[in-house]
């Protein structure tokens, strides 16, 4: 009997026709657009006529073929053991097999005990990912593999998940990164992915054999796995189709196919699903609304040919370029709403070089740019004005409707809101990397369904059941919707559900609102994404309110530029007029930037004529020439704080502390104890991506947070000094502080050192103490800690450890006030010189410059001085917390909160990392905090790389809206 | 502000229903018994779909656990359902006070009761450490005990029945005997019986046989055990009734006991006092608990060794030792030791398939968990365990594939395969 393994994977569907020896007869390999059902009928259809087949032994394998199993009652190979058996059947003695799919990356160890694993939820897909990518850079998969041939450089970007991914990727297009760069980075990401997150601490070695589909289409990808994992592997003949295979040997059933085409043709897909309300009734019901909105009007006025004077206003969006011209009246006489396709400036020169020569009679008389592009656009083309968004967004909205009181943008890649309270921004809330499923997402979706964006919403409209999809990042909605088209939802009922999971994404992960009434009564709704109808009235559905949106919803960054610059308007504008767009020349260079040991990746713009765009970099010192004032930045001082405690020789011989999660402020506490002990004490030193890298295989759990992981790169740097004893002990208790109700760390600080105990294999090569410590019983401590050192040291007497740890709390003491001392004098330095101060509130670790990015270094680049949470004390009434506060980092948050809420000048920004847990709770106590002093709460995402873009319009929202509530209160 | 807090007073004890979120239905159903019993009106909540989800997401951050979301939004989905006199109606949430973000369940659920407008319902605490004061509700001496007597019931109920379910001749016979048993419990609860050492003796005496007595095939089934985040692990409507999902797949389910969570809380104390010092009175209350509770959990375990072949659960002490192999016992956030204890358990009594269920980023599960599955496989090589993730988003269809990944090696070991001849004729590296 032949042998039909059928494989439907999330993107495509492969089959496998063996003979009884297990030799391939046919095979097919093709995407089925969700149209599965059709896709397997035509193909069965062909089998049978081809091969004259009545019956076959038959079974289908894949994500998405499982629920079409158990829908048809036919038997289902799970796809991973299928890669298994065939590898068995097929390959001489592999070790090791990567299978790279659709969304799922797959690795199966299989000498030495079989292992098979597959990715979790999160670290989300593949091949979807790289296709995403490639559209990103406005390449099909083949061009970017010929593409990444040409690689010169590679770029760091976060192989965590593909939204990550893509919020690095965007802003180095805009600052002109080659694409060849690019799509090489873009493969090594995928590496990183593939072995961070899978391999969690086996080796990848020996026979490697590579499988699926990115893996056999692009050579490229190949040879990066090739390069990270130094070996060279092996992608065999009909590697798309080893699930196929092994699903076809696994297949004992014999199935008449005739019978399996009748049950497909007449499956009943019953509607398994929770439907939302339709967004529209009836024709009626539309008419209505689009009645309504088309009320919300700019003037308009587009003569065939532009003379007089005229603004420019351009809004350089993440994936969208926005130029508008208006006259003096206000009145638009120009406009332009395009993609960017990766090329930002080319296509402002472009739509300059055309307006100039179509216009002979138009001047330019003032121009203004905002968004990721603006400083880029702003150098190459001498604009005259550069405004952050949230202000561009302000002055065209208020032009629009003087009492607005809130305005939501949903773009490209951001969603901003802003809250207006007395004429000033009082609020915003930005989306964070992981939620940035925007406007791009449902564009990303309506691509891979084969839709036009435009279509594909529409469709949406009147859909009599949309589904209900949740209101999580795009890896996550990916199989949502996978599961929703099982479940029997149509087209139009996942149209208007994503729709809905777009404003459910922008109401409750990024406003975090619950209620209608706390927006407000005069609500904007702009940004091209409320362009989509369907989106627009989900939203007011959600909410229950009626809301406006502009006809120029997609414009408003570009009309507020130009708004700002007609107001703003200088003697004779800095434009680059036709003759100096003739002359216009870019050359991109890259650079590693030599000045501190961040090492940014520069990317240098020279524009001809000396004058150099330069982007990549943390903070200003490429640019300036000249170190930011790192005296006013305690982020700073802390770094040379730690510093100071150096090895001194001791007889005991050396000791080993890890720097990582609260090492950086325990530090000084064991640095002393164990040098009193006459121990020479080592730490791992610096940090750095490379250490992260080496050290990433090592991790098992590919969600925790990333000072945790970097645990791992400290570790492996003391054993490349061959320390022959690591101090780490877990460490449920941290030091008591008053106004605490416990003084708890964090289970990931806790006992992080249990994991590295149990996951680094070369953990062995030095004898880690690990045991469980107290530090917060001080009378205790001694004599505990003398019942764990003479577990390794026998000659560790009691008085010794007692006179050691005396000095050791009195070391970690001198260290916390010293800080606090210093704090306070950059506090009073900054009243006195009337400067703005930021807390930049965190944990300890943060101070570590790969996990804050040189965020410290950024927000003193701007003129502000910096402080952190633990240098303010405050005597606040801890009855009014809202929150248990039982972890000592945490409680410090809330003390600097309440400190700063009657202090002008002060405003605080928490940094918190991607995964933290705690942070959850911590985040809305804070916010709620400051919110009730009418103070602005901003928080940064920080993760293991962070889109410093985001970062940047961020912090210049907060100091813009610091100012301009300034200047009104001293108008008052 | 915590002072305009509502407190649940004596006056509200005697009209104001409690409602009771719900996770492992026999014990809970057991404790609701003991509630009525002491004259408190409660109530099981048992709503469940999206719209519990949905209110979750609503009122709770997101980036919160998913049992917490779950949880507040099965009770804000109550409350909503017009089914309560709102101002007759209490809410009751536990806390259990560590290093975890559990301890802030109730916070969070308070600030969502504001967002929600609702926040004059009262919220009772439900914990061992007088955490919260709360005069119309007091868990007295004796209602511990009956309590106790709930959960241990419960315990021998869940082994059981899982034991006997997956080979009962007749489809359903186990969760009948299972309801049988809990309307009898709750008949003796009514009459204050059935809490007493004598009267538990005769109970399980009298469970295990009936179970025993039930009509069974021996087949043969692949074996899982399920540990995890409590929540996740007992609830249905947490892990998306994976329970229901093993049975589909023709396997026997076990699910390690609650007493092995009260147990591993008291023996945390010990610990703490152990590694840290502390005071020695309290140690030695804390010790004679401890030693309770082993008394109880050896009830359990007599009762089924005496009165039928069914497999006894391992002890407690054998937990501590099987963790201590693995990770340090000080572990005690979240799940802690416990965790990795179980797992190292289950494998030992030949549930090498484990299913590690856990919320989307649960802090401790990234150490007890996820952390410690490579140990333990260079301890036992044949142990086979699959971890899963879960989340508002999450879809049953990725958490299924991947069970059936963690099956299908399973079902391999149950039938080795016979010896896959390589046939080399395809081993050729592709062009391009």
């Amino acid at each position: 009997m032949m042998k039909l393994g059928i494989d439907i994977g999330s993107t495509t569907i492969k089959y496998a026709l063996l003979d009884e020896n297990r030799n391939l007869l046919a095979s097919a390999y093709e995407r089925h657009s969700c149209q599965i059902a059709e896709k397997l009928i035509g193909l069965l259809e062909k089998i049978q006529t081809d091969y004259h087949l009545e019956e076959v032994d038959l079974a289908i394998s894949g994500s998405a073929g499982m629920g079409l199993c158990e829908q048809l009652a036919l038997p289902f190979v799970q796809e991973v053991y299928a890669t298994r058996i065939a590898a068995g059947v097929y390959l001489k003695d592999p070790d090791c097999i990567i299978e790279l799919g659709g969304e799922d990356a797959k690795i199966l160890f299989l000498s030495n005990g079989i292992e098979v694993r597959m990715n979790g939820t999160c670290a989300g897909g593949t091949g979807a990912f790289i296709d995403q990518m490639a559209q990103l850079l406005n390449l099909d998969a083949e061009a970017m593999n010929e593409a990444a041939k040409k690689k010169k450089k590679l770029y760091t970007i976060a192989s965590r998940c593909g939204v990550f991914a893509k919020s690095d990727i965007q802003p180095l297009i805009n600052q002109g990164a080659s694409k060849e760069d690019l799509a090489a980075s873009i493969y090594h990401a995928v590496v990183n992915q593939t072995i961070g997150g899978l391999a969690q601490g086996r080796q990848i070695s020996g026979k490697v054999v590579y499988l699926g589909g990115p893996l056999t289409f692009n050579s490229e990808l190949r040879q990066a796995f090739d390069e990270v994992l130094n070996l060279e592997g092996l992608c065999p003949q009909n590697s798309l189709f080893f699930v196929a295979m092994g699903t076809a040997i696994m297949a004992e059933e014999t199935i008449s196919l005739n019978t399996v085409l009748q049950k497909l043709k007449h499956a009943d897909v019953k509607m398994n699903y929770h439907a939302l309300k339709p967004l529209f009734e009836n024709e009626k019901e539309y008419a209505d609304f689009k009645e309504r909105h088309g009320r919300a009007q700019v003037r308009i006025r587009k003569p065939e040919k532009i003379s007089g004077e005229v603004i420019l206003g351009i809004d350089a969006g993440s994936t969208t370029l926005k130029l508008v011209l208006i006259n003096l009246e206000q009145e638009i006489v120009y406009s332009s709403y395009r993609s960017n396709q990766g090329n930002t400036l080319e296509l402002v020169k472009q739509e300059l070089t055309e307006l100039y020569a179509k216009n002979p009679a138009m001047k330019i008389v003032s121009s203004c740019v905002t968004g990721y592009g603006e400083e880029l656009i702003r150098s190459a083309f001498g604009a005259d004005f550069g405004i952050v968004e949230t202000v561009a967004h302000f002055t065209a909205s208020r032009k629009f409707m003087p009492e607005v009181d809130f305005i939501i943008d949903i773009g490209g890649q951001d969603i901003k809101c802003f809250k207006i309270q007395n004429g000033v921004i009082d609020n915003l809330f930005l989306n964070e990397a992981c939620s940035s499923g925007c406007g791009s997402f449902l564009q990303t979706f309506a691509s891979a369904l084969h839709y036009d964006i435009e279509e594909f919403s529409k469709l949406g409209l009147f859909a009599k059941h949309p589904v209900d999809l949740g209101s999580r990042c795009t890896v996550f909605m990916n199989s949502s919707v996978k599961q929703a088209q099982k479940d029997g939802a149509t087209i139009e009922d996942i149209s208007a559900g994503l729709s809905i999971s777009v404003v459910k994404n922008a109401l409750y992960k990024v406003i975090r609102t619950a209620n209608a009434k706390e927006l407000g009564k005069h609500v904007i709704t702009q940004g091209g994404t409320f362009y989509n109808d369907a989106v627009l009235r989900a939203f007011e559905m959600e909410l229950g309110i009626e809301v406006v949106r502009p006809n120029i919803a997609g414009l408003m960054g570009a009309y507020g530029c130009a708004l700002y610059a007609l107001e703003n308007r200088l003697e004779k504008s800095t434009l680059l007029d036709a003759e100096g767009l003739a002359h216009f020349k870019n050359e991109v260079r890259t650079v590693q930037c030599g000045l501190c040991n961040n090492h940014c990746q520069l990317t240098v713009n020279s524009f001809g004529s000396g004058k150099k765009f330069i982007g990549g970099n943390r903070c200003d010192r490429p640019v300036s020439k000249k170190a930011s004032s790192d005296s006013m930045n305690i982020y700073n001082t802390k770094r040379e704080l730690l510093n100071s405690y150096q090895p001194h020789p001791g007889v005991r011989g050396k000791i080993g502390l890890p720097m990582a999660l609260n090492m950086y402020e325990m530090l000084p506490f064991w640095h002393t104890f164990f040098t009193e002990l006459k121990f020479e004490v080592v730490t791992s030193g610096k940090s750095s991506m490379e250490a992260f890298h080496k050290a990433q295989n090592s991790i098992p759990s590919d969600t925790v947070c990333f000072p945790a992981k970097m645990v791992h790169a400290a570790i492996e740097s003391l054993l490349d000094q061959h320390i022959p004893i690591i101090f780490y002990p877990c460490m449920t208790y941290n030091m008591k502080e008053k106004g605490t109700d416990n003084c708890f760390n964090c289970p990931v600080v806790a006992y992080y050192p249990e994991v590295i105990k149990g996951n680094v294999l070369r953990i062995k090569e030095c004898v880690l103490i690990n045991d469980f410590v107290g530090v917060h019983h001080k009378n205790e401590f001694p004599i505990k800690m003398h019942r764990i050192l003479q577990q390794y040291f026998h000659d560790i007497g009691l008085r010794e450890v007692i006179k050691a740890a005396k000095s050791a709390y009195r070391e970690y003491d001198a260290y916390l006030e010293k800080v606090r001392m210093k704090g306070q004098e950059i506090i009073t330095r900054a009243l006195l010189e009337d400067k703005e101060v930021i807390i930049l509130a965190g944990r300890p670790y943060h101070v570590d410059p790969v996990i804050n990015h040189g965020i410290d270094k950024l927000i003193a680049s701007y003129g502000a001085y910096v402080v952190s949470e633990d240098v303010v004390e405050s005597d606040y009434n801890r009855d009014h917390l809202k929150v248990l506060n039982q972890w000592t980092y945490h409680s410090r948050l809330y003390a600097a909160a309440h400190y700063i809420k009657d202090k002008p000048k002060m405003n605080l920004v928490q940094l918190v990392s991607f995964g933290c847990g705690v942070d959850a709770v911590t985040t809305d106590e804070v916010r709620e905090i400051l919110e009730g002093h009418g103070k602005i709460y901003t928080q940064l995402k920080i993760d293991e790389i962070t889109n410093l873009g985001a970062v940047k319009i961020r912090l210049r929202s907060l100091l813009a809206a610091i100012e301009q509530g300034g200047e009104e209160h001293e108008s008052r | 502000m915590s002072q305009d807090k509502v407190v649940f007073t004596k006056e509200m004890a005697k009209d104001y229903t409690i409602l009771i979120p719900m996770m492992c239905p026999i014990h809970f159903e057991l404790l609701r018994g003991v509630f009525v019993n002491s004259r408190y009106k409660v109530e099981l909540l048992t709503n469940s779909g999206p719209s519990v989800v949905e209110e979750g997401l609503k009122y709770v951050h997101n980036d919160t656990c998913y049992p917490a979301l779950l949880v507040i939004g099965q009770m804000i989905d109550a409350l909503k359902s017009g089914r309560y006199d709102l101002h007759k109606t209490a809410l009751i949430i536990t806390q259990t006070g560590g290093g975890c973000r559990a301890s802030n369940y109730i916070f969070l659920l308070r600030k969502a009761l504001k967002k929600a407008e609702l926040d004059f319902v009262p919220v009772i605490s439900l914990n061992f450490s007088g955490l919260e004061s709360q005069p119309g509700f007091k868990i007295t001496l004796g209602m511990m005990r009956r309590m106790l007597a709930a959960l241990v019931y419960g315990d021998l109920l869940m082994d059981l029945s899982n034991q006997s379910k997956a080979y009962e001749v007749t489809a359903g016979s186990s969760m009948k005997q299972v309801d049988s048993w809990i309307q009898r419990l709750l008949e003796q609860f009514r009459q204050n019986h059935g809490y007493n050492r004598r009267d538990m003796k005769k109970n399980m005496k009298a469970i295990v046989e009936s179970f025993a007595a039930l009509p069974k095939e021996k087949t043969e089934k692949v074996k899982v055990g399920i540990v995890g985040e409590i929540y996740i692990k007992y609830s249905s409507l947490g892990n998306n009734n994976l329970e229901d999902f093993l049975a589909t797949q023709n396997c026997e389910v076990k699910v390690p006991g609650i007493m092995g969570f009260m147990l591993y809380c008291v023996y945390n104390s010990i610990q703490d006092d152990h590694l840290y010092g502390g005071n020695k009175l309290k140690l030695a209350g804390i010790k004679l608990v401890y030693w309770y509770l082993l008394g109880m959990e050896n009830l359990i375990r007599e009762s089924i060794r005496k009165y039928s072949d069914f497999d006894v659960p391992g002890s407690f002490e054998n937990l501590i030792e099987m963790a201590a192999k693995v990770i340090g016992l000080g572990t005690k956030m979240g799940e802690g030791w416990l965790l990795t204890g179980e797992m190292m358990e289950l494998s030992e009594s030949g549930f090498k398939n484990i299913v590690c269920t856990q919320p989307f980023g649960c802090l401790p599960n990234h150490i007890v968990g996820k952390g410690m599955i490579r140990k333990i496989r260079e301890l036992d090589p044949d142990c086979n365990i699959v971890a899963i993730d879960y989340d508002p988003s999450a879809t049953s269809v990725n958490q299924e594939n991947r069970i059936k990944l963690m099956l299908s090696i399973a079902r391999e070991k149950l039938h080795p395969l016979p010896e896959l001849q390589p046939q080399g004729q395809i081993e050729q590296p592709t062009a391009g």
